[in-house]
């Protein structure tokens, strides 16, 4: 497979680049893209990462997605209790989904319309109270519109910034929204009042498209960068070892 | 005992632990034993699966606490987001994690183990019963106190276990069952096969022997006691027939059928006729 690197592509460097700088920490990203991203992550810059097979074992080789029956060199067993354990150590990143997420960072993967009678149930609160206050977080939101990036979240899962300033230090000092990623681009918290900001558009997707797909008011900074390109490496290691049957183009809208 | 006799042994308004974890090896020849009988008013704790989604579309829970309810390869579990939907019951919801403390709590018989999953999220809004609670120390640091659960029976699922309630796991994972057997007050095992004790070396090392007979109060043999949830390496998830009853969920009539051709089957044996006997290759997805 050749060719120019295409959006989903784009995304999974850029859920990779979201572990840049972490060492050896548990990389965690859930679902398919983030998947990707984080074991093409410890494929090139972030080696010393450890990651599971996404079953009850970490890896200590780069697993294609998709295929239960690839060849794994365990190197620890990780029941779910132990994952515990981890998330309460500090010593994880995690790359979550967001039904919603607002200006502060707060998500939602609970409930649209509130959790006492919601008018759709969504998967609940999972563990993102635990993770927010405990470890690094990432956000992965495919399908970025002003129904997912909202003023107001229905039920707050994770909670983002302005929901931990008045906590104890040691939560204030776990808490991290380290990127939220998006088909349009990346975006973080690095700015005094830590209010979303737009950090890099991709390839083809102006400001004003990023402005109008989110309901509330983004930090736009004077000079907004493209988010970058996949290396040759890279699209290798995703096109070829990672992700052989394109699973990654699942999640986007065709 | 049978799964009959289990229930025999529950009361209605039970607070019931029910082990596994999503649509992992759950009791669920158990869960069926309740769904036949005229318990009510149940309150059902677990990592929730298709015996939440069971129980609350039978009408038999009352309350359910869980840390999440999935079907895994289906992630949102149909019958159970009508109950929420309908409010059809009370619900605690709890963070994973969180939820793990309030087995632990109760299995070490203190009121609450303290941490900061919660702190800042909606937990704390949809659960006004949880209290915080300050740290003694210098630090002086504010905790979620989640509180130890009550569970008055607990019922399990296991690979393999001895006449005398010893316990084996052989999958890749034992999910929290042990702490659903320590947190009751008194639990019961179903098992794949029930062996003599001195064959439970076979198939595993002494490390998947987590579940000892002081914390079991009688055993099941039942075999593919899990289906349609997963029994790793026994058998893995029936997902055509998980399928089949997640459609159940939107469709009244698809729900009657199956209601009275699985759920109405006089016992185990009965069901599994019927599963194998449905025939062609699976159900249209």
């Amino acid at each position: 497979m050749t060719g120019p690197a295409t959006i989903d592509e784009i995304c999974v460097v850029a859920v990779a680049e979201a572990f840049r700088g972490d060492g050896e920490i548990l990389c965690n990203p859930i679902g398919t893209v983030p998947i990707i991203g984080g074991r093409l992550a410890r494929a090139t810059f972030e080696p010393d990462m450890a990651m599971t097979d996404a079953v009850s074992v970490l890896a200590a080789n780069i697993l294609p997605v998709g295929d239960p029956d690839a060849p794994r060199v365990v190197e620890a067993w990780m029941p779910y209790r132990d994952m515990f354990d981890i998330v309460w150590s500090g010593r994880r990143h995690v790359v979550m989904g967001a039904s919603q997420i607002d200006a502060t960072g707060n998500q939602n993967l609970a409930a649209i319309g509130g959790w006492r009678m919601p008018k759709a149930q969504l998967l609940g609160l999972r563990g993102a109270p635990g993770n927010l206050v405990n470890h690094v977080t990432t956000y992965w939101v495919p399908n970025h519109s002003t129904r997912s990036f909202v003023p107001r979240v229905d039920v707050v899962s994770g909670p983002g910034y302005e929901r931990v300033a008045d906590l104890s230090e040691a939560v204030r000092n776990n808490h991290e929204i380290r990127r939220v990623v998006s088909n349009l681009g990346v975006f973080d918290f690095s700015n005094a009042e830590r209010r979303m900001q737009v950090r890099s558009t991709h390839p083809g997707v102006t400001i004003g498209q990023v402005v109008e797909a989110t309901g509330f008011e983004l930090v736009v900074p004077d000079d907004v960068p493209e988010s970058r390109l996949p290396t040759d490496e890279e699209l290798h290691l995703i096109r070829e070892v990672i992700d052989p049957t394109g699973l990654r183009r699942a999640e986007f809208p065709s | 005992m049978t799964e009959d006799d289990v229930v025999a042994r529950l009361e209605s308004g039970m607070t019931i632990g029910i082990g596994g974890w999503g649509s992992r090896r759950k009791p669920m020849s158990l869960v069926r034993a309740i769904v036949r009988s005229d318990l009510a008013d149940l309150t059902i704790v677990s990592y929730g699966g298709p015996d939440i989604g069971l129980l609350c579309a039978t009408g038999k829970a009352r309350k359910i606490v869980y840390g999440f309810v999935s079907l895994d390869s289906i992630p949102l579990e149909p019958h159970f987001r009508i109950a929420r939907q309908t409010g059809a019951v009370d619900f605690m919801e709890l963070d994973e994690g969180a939820f793990y403390l309030g087995l632990l709590a109760a299995a070490h018989r203190v009121p609450f183990y303290p941490t900061r999953a919660g702190m800042g999220s909606d937990m704390m809004a949809m659960n006004p019963e949880l209290r915080t609670v300050t740290s003694p120390y210098d630090d002086a640091e504010e905790f979620v106190a989640i509180p130890a659960f009550r569970i008055d029976v607990s019922l399990i699922h296991m690979n393999r276990a001895d006449a005398a309630g010893n316990g084996q796991f052989l999958g890749p994972d034992l999910y929290f069952d042990d702490l659903f057997a320590k947190a009751a007050d008194a639990t019961f095992m179903s098992c794949e096969r029930v062996v003599p004790t001195e064959n439970l070396l076979d198939e595993g090392t002494f490390h998947t022997l987590k579940i000892p007979r002081l914390f079991v109060d009688g055993v099941v043999e039942a075999p593919r006691g899990a289906h349609f949830t997963e029994c790793p390496p026994d058998y893995g998830r029936d997902e055509a027939f998980q399928r089949e009853y997640a459609a159940t969920a939107r469709d009244a009539e698809a729900w009657d059928a199956f209601r009275t051709r699985y759920l109405e089957a006089p016992d185990h044996e009965a069901y599994l006729a019927a599963v194998d006997g449905r025939g062609g290759a699976g159900t249209p997805s």
